[in-house]
């Protein structure tokens, strides 16, 4: 039997060995073959033989895994002829399962100090220190109790695993452990229930105080569009039944007196230090404004204005010096399915000083144009044949 | 605790099964036979769970080889891929359609339809379900909304593309993108069939278990799979109506033009005629299901589990009544959660402090059944089946993604997390690996059960490996992203240089997917390949003390032949002491086991502790005279 085993084993050896020197030459016959011609047919050839290459990989790895299985069977055969007990699965289960629990828990550890550096940085506003501090007292609960559970769980796993000469330990219920281990979760959810509520709170339930920066953040598909308030320090209403062209892409009222001095600006730069209102609109779909260095996110829902109130505590510059980036850039993103450009619907923030802050905004373009200025008066006299044009061409 | 059993209907069964002749297609196709239409939802869901297995393996190479093209993916997918790369929208349809046929087709449809169908009548000891008809149909309905579905790949635009979550506007809105054109008609009129499937099938778990049970079953001696099956059903029939009614008010806003979900939109600078409707208001009936729904997808494992777990540790489970409250619990609580899905969007921030607070209490339950998971182990003597394995895996997936839960359902903390890898991350462990690993125990468990063949243990051990730590590697790393702030649903990092460091850990991702993918083959190969040529089973090869072990391996028509067994006792006497085998079935009275009986036994049943206090003297006087 054993003879039979070791011919079996050598002939897939050397199936194994020729494949494989059959399979890279095909391999390299393919990479040459794209790189001289750019025929389209012989790149489709060249594309069968990969995918055949991989099949054949896979029909190999299957015929290896059953004549491993084979093995292990004449192997388990052979010793009970002997006599001797069969293969134990129960111990060698039982054996990875503690090899398991060693090399996940190190694997934990490693990706836990190696991937968990590459988190964000510290936060760079006001409330996000606080859901920092959350984070990090969640964070140092729940890894006790998940080194602790799973020690526990790959531990018995292996500590009982089965054998005929034990009996399990006849042990329905034990009240008393049973109220502790009801009793300790409830008391740590609540005290993070909580410390979660209230600083929730402290972030979301926020007023419009005199003073704060109110910024216009508008997505559509795909892009964020920014309007900030002039000297008057008032963002003009809008209107989204008045957006009838480009040039008016927000449907700003410009009955609204407010809105008369309002800045359209590319980049959103922010003030240090200073309380900021984001005020949050959508056109078309659902948005979110996301911008994870400041702890802000928000969905822009279409009729329904959202806004995020947040300060701003580090400079772009003061966060290039710390990372040690000079490339870097806070962002916003757009963090809920919006449709193809999803993926790239950013737009730049940049922390500045006060100072800087009024030179930039010295040189702001105002909303509205010399171009709109136009076509208001032109839409003044024929907004009435436009709306119907509107109207004939939803119904068609 | 009375007893209502309907013995009748069963007696009726079996008269009649004498001059019944099954054609192929009554026994095979249109079968009213609840193990045959287990057999059918069991077999439609791993159809669907292997479709949408592939799916991510699509998306995967995508995000690990974001500048790379594979001339075969457009021989393969044409005008989806062209040049041989995904398009950026059909990355989306592939993403959305993943998530839906996992989460309801496979999750819920394949685990409890297979489970509960298959268990319910067998475990509490039922000829068949209240009514096989509207079985039949369930499976029908359910079979329907799977063809659906997949058609939704053949139509010009491609299948829906909104997430599975399906938000309008975008959902909506046809000219939004390509996925919210013909696909998305399809994908709702799919989970319409879907949702009166699961209908059906939830009412008649529901009466089976209320109705059904045999003589001596009552409500504290059923096993707890039953329990999960039983809540689990009470669970989806009061919250799959709700996504009806979003779901027809959402086809209303496609197809008619009214404006429930919308209001002030201006599409590619047309402005459109909606007004006065909320998006919110379809979280809210989404969610209010959706919620729901992931415990709808997990109870049913973890009843299976908590069934293999004690089976295969040789002992009671530990704290049986704590796991039965346990599980009302968290179906109570589950309806008053959904909110915290939605802490950013809009919603009053009030109301959002209000649904932290219920979603955190949600964690106590959680936590009873894991330790209770891990006291049963505690000095067992552990059999490691695979099905045991994948139980012991479903607690391991469920405690690291249970304790993410905890940061997510942290209004304050969700504020930087939501929608992002983290979050992925999160629900895929929790629910997403933890369910199936429930469901594979339930397959390797109950094998026997469904096909009267033993599996091949060693292709076991080898697809529970691969699976789980390849899984784990799937998904572990995905929290440090999420972390990082990297947002889900992206077709391409590229586009963010600061995502770019990422890129690696995608392609190790996308690598360790692909390595469980092909395990896959293995379970694959061993179920079908067992159907056919496995080894007949014993007719109890676990040694379990439940009732579907007493029913013949041939499978018949009314389960038992002749009279339906009695039920005496719990279902965990496992190991008791004084006993002689290591097990005691329910259906052996306790005056045949007066070795081994308790006074804890006769807790309720004072005639039995009179008898068994006489025993125990007659027992002691007779030391005494030796």
């Amino acid at each position: 039997m054993g003879f039979k085993k070791l011919i079996t084993s050598k002939k897939i050896l050397s199936l194994f060995a020729a494949f494989m020197l059959l399979g890279t030459n095909l391999l390299m016959a393919q990479s040459t073959g794209t790189a001289a011609t750019a025929d389209a047919s012989a790149s489709k050839d060249d594309m069968w033989i990969g995918v055949a290459y991989y099949a054949l990989l896979l029909l190999l790895v299957c015929v290896v895994v059953a004549i491993i299985g084979k093995i292990l069977k004449v192997y388990d055969l052979t010793l009970q002829l002997q006599g001797k007990k069969g293969m134990n699965w129960n111990n060698i289960i039982g054996i990875i399962c503690i090899i398991f629990l060693i090399v996940g828990l190190y694997g934990a550890y490693w990706s836990l100090t190696v991937q968990g550096s590459m988190i964000l940085p510290e936060s760079a506003s006001e409330h996000g220190v606080k859901i920092d501090f959350m984070f990090w007292t969640t964070t140092i609960i729940t890894l006790i109790v998940f080194f602790l559970t799973q020690v526990l769980l790959f531990g018995f796993a292996f500590k009982y695993r089965g054998s005929d000469k034990r009996k399990g330990y006849y042990y329905p219920h034990n009240n008393t452990i049973e109220k502790i281990w009801t009793v300790i979760p409830a008391i740590v959810l609540t005290i993070l229930v909580v410390f979660g509520f209230f600083t929730w709170r402290t972030v979301t339930n926020t007023q419009q105080v005199k003073g704060d920066i109110n910024i216009d953040i508008t997505g559509h598909q795909f892009a964020w569009e920014l309007r900030y308030p002039g000297k008057d320090g008032k963002l003009g209403a809008v209107n989204y039944s008045l957006y009838y062209t480009a040039s008016n892409q927000l449907g700003v009222d410009f009955k609204d007196r407010n809105s008369f001095d309002d800045l359209r600006v590319d980049t959103m730069v922010l003030p240090v230090n200073r309380s900021i209102r984001l005020n949050i609109h959508a056109q078309d779909v659902i948005h979110s404004v996301y911008m994870p260095h400041f702890r802000v996110q928000m969905n822009a829902v279409p009729g329904l204005p959202t806004y995020f109130k947040f300060t701003p505590t580090i400079t772009t510059t003061e966060m290039r010096n710390k990372l040690d980036d000079p490339k870097f850039e806070y962002l916003v993103l757009c963090n809920k399915i919006c449709g193809g450009g999803h993926y790239n619907m950013q737009k730049v923030v940049r922390v500045v000083t006060e100072t800087e802050y009024q030179a930039w905004l010295s040189k702001q373009k105002p909303y509205l144009t010399d171009q709109l200025r136009k076509e208001l008066k032109f839409a003044d006299a024929g907004q009435q044949k436009s709306g119907a044009q509107n109207r004939l061409v939803l119904n068609n | 605790m009375s007893t209502l059993a309907v013995h009748d209907h069963g007696v009726v069964h079996n008269d009649h099964e004498h001059h019944h002749t099954e054609t192929f297609i009554s026994k095979y196709v249109f079968s009213q036979d609840h193990k045959m239409i287990a057999k059918q939802f069991l077999i439609t869901g791993i159809t669907m769970a292997v479709i949408a297995m592939l799916l991510s393996i699509l998306f995967r190479i995508q995000l690990a080889y974001p500048d790379k093209t594979f001339p075969l993916m457009e021989t393969l997918l044409g005008r989806f891929a062209p040049g041989g790369r995904l398009d950026p929208e059909f990355y989306l349809s592939l993403v959305t359609i993943h998530g839906t046929i996992m989460v309801f087709f496979v999750l819920t449809a394949g685990l409890s339809g297979t489970f509960s169908n298959l268990l319910i009548p067998l475990q509490v000891g039922a000829r068949d379900m209240a009514s096989p008809f509207i079985n039949m149909l369930s499976y029908w309905f359910f079979f329907a909304a799977s063809v659906i579905m997949i058609s939704s790949f053949f139509v010009q635009k491609g299948p829906a593309g909104a997430g599975w979550t399906i938000y309008p506007p975008l959902s909506a809105l046809p000219k939004a993108m390509k996925g919210s054109e013909m696909g998305m008609t399809l994908w709702l009129i799919s989970m319409v069939c879907f949702i009166a499937s699961s209908l059906m099938g939830g009412i008649n778990y529901v009466s089976t278990v209320l109705n059904m049970r045999t003589k001596g079953m009552d409500l504290w001696k059923m096993p707890l799979s039953v329990w999960a099956f039983f809540l689990t059903a009470i669970l989806g029939v009061l919250s799959f109506p709700v996504l009806v009614a979003g779901v027809v008010l959402l086809i209303f806003d496609r197809s008619f033009g009214t404006s429930f979900y919308l209001s002030d939109i201006v599409l590619n600078g047309k402005i459109m005629p909606f007004e006065g409707g909320s998006p919110i208001l379809f979280q809210h009936l989404f969610w209010f299901l959706g919620h729901p729904e992931v415990y709808i997808v997990i109870m049913p494992a973890m009843g299976i589990s908590s069934e293999v777990i004690a089976v295969n540790s040789r002992k009671p489970i530990f704290g049986y009544h704590a796991m039965v409250y346990s599980l009302i619990g968290i179906t109570t609580l589950s309806f008053i959660v959904w909110g915290h899905h939605m802490f950013v969007t809009g919603m009053n921030p009030f109301l959002g402090g209000v649904f932290m607070i219920t979603t955190l209490i949600i964690a106590v339950p959680s936590a009873v059944k894991t330790f209770n998971w891990i006291a049963t182990m505690w000095r067992g003597n552990i059999r490691f089946t695979p099905a045991m394995l994948f139980a012991i895996g479903l607690v391991s997936f469920f405690i690291s993604g249970g304790l993410t839960g905890i940061f997510l359902g942290n209004a304050a903390l969700d504020i930087n997390l939501h929608d992002t890898y983290f979050v992925v991350a999160h629900f895929h462990l929790v629910m997403g690996s933890a369910a199936i690993f429930g469901m594979l125990a339930g397959v390797y468990h109950w094998f026997p059960k469904l096909f009267g063949k033993l599996m091949d243990e060693k292709l076991g051990y080898l697809h529970f490996w691969i699976t789980f730590i390849c899984a784990y590697l799937v998904f572990f790393p995905m929290h440090f992203m999420g972390l990082d702030g990297v947002p889900r649903r992206y077709y391409a990092m590229t586009e963010f240089p600061a995502f770019n460091r990422w890129l690696s850990v995608n392609t190790f991702i996308t690598w360790a997917a692909i390595t469980a993918a092909v395990a896959q083959i293995a379970f694959l190969y061993n179920f079908i390949h067992s159907i056919f040529f496995g080894k007949k089973s014993p007719q109890n090869p676990w040694n379990s003390t439940t009732l579907e072990w007493t029913a013949p391996i041939e499978h018949i028509h009314g389960n038992w032949p002749g009279e339906i067994p009695t039920v005496y006792r719990w279902p965990y006497d496992y190991s008791k002491p004084g006993h002689e085998t290591d097990f005691i079935p329910q259906t052996t009275p306790f005056s045949e086991t007066m070795s081994s009986n308790l006074p804890h036994d006769f807790e309720d049943n004072p005639a039995g502790l009179e008898q068994y206090n006489a025993w125990a003297k007659t027992q002691r006087s007779s030391e005494e005279v030796k």
